[in-house]
């Protein structure tokens, strides 16, 4: 599979879909072990890392849907903005009209969908990096428009105090709920990335031209892929304001977008897993390195220079990187 | 309103200075230099320091600040960008590498500068009068200097040897390199001079609005507003986008002080992106 896999789109979803899918499902049910017994029997009464670990795994469930935006070959620095928008939609609701955090979840990640819709559709029109820059440009705007939301969003002091649940009190709690939303996200995206849907975004992603000559709408395909990823971040923002109890306009800046982008990249844009990876491996080795954060903007600069120069497929293609060594030397 | 075109004037010329600057880098190398605004803001420091700081005439430190960031844009060019753009596949992997130099540029300056913000003293104290607006002498010498400069650098990309590699590289680096253009040095040497230029923006503004070191995400985004509205690549785009967000600026901050002038600003961007996504000079999709 290793080998094959960037010309794999069409095969994906025909010839080997049935052995492919075995595989999944065994991955899959691998991963569910891993966040749901092990990680909190390892971690279990050690409230510390468990909320490092469910920090993990919403930022990873908001790369996921970064990810799903760079499989259709748009570069999307403005994921930061629909955490803020779900953040700031659970906490309004929440504190001034008393929802129940589990309603208002899914509503914040709705309202953060919708926001990408009606921003997706025109700004999808524009391709590399003037995608990136609007996008980036975004993130500005959200910060920018919360700050000046008067007393509806309370302008600089942002929302205190929003109620925890009271079925998320404990840590464990906290991060068994981000440890199921991240399963739950990575399972959409790779129905997504399996089904007909995402041979067609990665058609896109190879020339949006040829895809539309095929008869492909692009325009709605690419709006599915920025929508749902929008929403993702919408649920991530939320999940987080009631972990933080708290949400700012400056909770999320453009340098939070870009970290989402980092760790799809440091896992490897080629799979699915590649943001879980990328962002479990940053923070827990961030946090193991407590002494050294006062660095810890120098230090990602670093990797992500270094791992652009060297392994610009991502930490998961290091097997394939290896064993090409091994086969040249062998040669 | 004549204090609004006044102002207006002199930070269209400074703009203009870092909208050439990253459309140079954009139209040569392919690239969106995210570090631009980085760029800027250790120009500025250089100038805090040699004129500032040590007193040395204020050209020595724009030429300091000039020479720095050349030989940083030199270097990041021939060690991170030439190796990178050579070896991938993918567009995003340049543009994540520039990503990551302007995080690097801005941890570093957090260590080396400092978080204060920094200003220098005057170089040309006083103010001069026209028709009720105020133009204070330091500003006009920001308005000239960037002005002399704007019209070097074209005059040096329309008919100098260099630049007349730099356009023919920008338009097929194929066809350059087979013309007998040495495509790796006239990267680097775009990439230089580009990097300079926001040097020197920074520099010559960190007379008028200080510094600090936090400063350069605002500018690279500032950058890319211009580049959106005038068009990528396009020399005339980036002057017309300079003019256009100057005088935005200018008005904008004259009736709405704080940040809702950056809220309409984007707002505005963002429809206007809808109806020419190109930007007002550029060719569809570069």
């Amino acid at each position: 599979m290793g080998l094959t896999r960037q010309g794999s789109g069409v095969n994906a979803a025909t010839g080997g879909a049935a052995r492919m899918l075995a595989h999944t499902a065994l991955g899959f049910a691998a991963l569910a072990v891993l966040f749901l017994l092990i990680l909190p029997a390892l971690f279990a009464g050690n409230g510390y890392w468990l909320t490092v670990l469910g920090n993990a795994a919403l930022l990873a469930f908001a790369s996921l849907g970064v990810w799903l935006t760079f499989s259709i070959g748009r570069i999307n620095i403005a994921q930061g903005a629909f955490a803020l928008i779900g953040g700031y939609v659970t906490a309004i609701l929440d504190t001034r009209y008393g929802f129940s955090f589990f309603a208002s979840l899914p509503l914040a990640g709705i309202i953060a969908g919708l926001v990408g819709y009606a921003v997706g559709w025109p700004i999808l029109r524009l391709k590399g990096v003037y995608f990136a820059m609007i996008t980036l440009v975004l993130t500005e705007v959200a910060t920018y428009a919360f700050l000046n939301g008067g007393s509806f969003t309370n302008a600089a002091s942002g929302i205190t105090d929003i109620p925890r649940p009271r079925l998320l009190a404990t840590s464990l709690d906290l991060y068994l709920a981000s440890a199921v939303l991240l399963l739950i996200g990575v399972v959409i995206v790779w129905r997504f990335h399996i089904s007909p849907v995402g041979a067609v975004f990665r058609a896109m992603r190879q020339g949006e031209e040829l895809a539309a000559s095929l008869g492909i709408d692009i325009a709605r395909y690419r709006l599915l892929a920025f929508v749902v990823s929008s929403g993702m971040g919408g649920i991530a923002g939320a999940m987080f304001a009631a972990v933080q109890q708290n949400v700012f306009p400056t909770s999320y800046s453009v340098n939070d977008s870009i970290n989402f982008m980092l760790y799809c990249f440091l896992g490897g844009l080629e799979w699915v897993v590649g943001p879980v990876v990328g962002s479990f491996l940053l923070i827990v080795v961030f946090q193991l390195l407590s002494a050294i954060q006062r660095f810890q903007v120098l230090l990602y600069a670093i990797l992500m220079i270094v791992v652009m120069l060297f392994l610009p497929n991502g930490i998961l293609s290091l097997p394939r990187v290896v064993s090409g060594w091994r086969n040249r030397r062998a040669a | 309103m004549t204090q609004i075109l006044i102002d207006g004037c002199v930070l269209s010329a400074n703009y203009a200075l870092i909208a050439l600057g990253i459309t140079l880098i954009f139209s040569i190398i392919n690239l969106l230099n995210f570090a631009h605004g980085e760029l800027f803001m250790v120009g500025a420091f250089m100038v805090y320091y040699v004129y500032g700081v040590f007193h040395l005439p204020f050209v020595a430190g724009l030429v300091v600040a000039a020479l720095v960031t050349a030989v940083i844009g030199a270097l990041f060019e021939k060690f991170f960008f030439a190796p990178v753009m050579r070896s991938s596949t993918r567009e995003e992997n340049s543009m994540l590498l520039a990503v990551g130099t302007a995080l690097l540029l801005d941890s570093v300056a957090l260590f080396a500068f400092g978080h204060e913000q920094r200003g220098v003293p005057d170089v040309i104290p006083g103010v001069m009068q026209i028709a009720g607006g105020f133009l204070p002498y330091q500003r006009l010498l920001v308005l000239v200097v960037s002005l002399v400069l704007v019209g070097v650098l074209l005059w040096f990309v329309q008919y100098t040897r260099p630049g007349r590699a730099m356009r023919a590289l920008a338009q097929d680096r194929d066809a350059a390199r087979l013309m007998g253009v040495n495509v790796e040095r006239t990267s680097m040497l775009g990439f230089a001079i580009g990097a300079a230029l926001a040097g020197l923006a920074g520099g010559l503004l960190v007379t008028v609005q200080g510094i600090s070191a936090g400063a350069g995400p605002a500018i690279s985004i500032k950058a890319f507003i211009m580049i959106m509205i005038g068009g990528a690549g396009v020399v005339g785009g980036a002057l017309l986008g300079a003019v256009v967000l100057g005088f935005a600026e200018s008005i904008g901050y004259s009736l709405l002080p704080g940040s809702e002038t950056y809220l309409l600003i984007f707002v505005a961007l963002i429809l206007f992106l809808i109806i020419r996504p190109q930007g007002i000079m550029g060719h569809p999709w570069g």
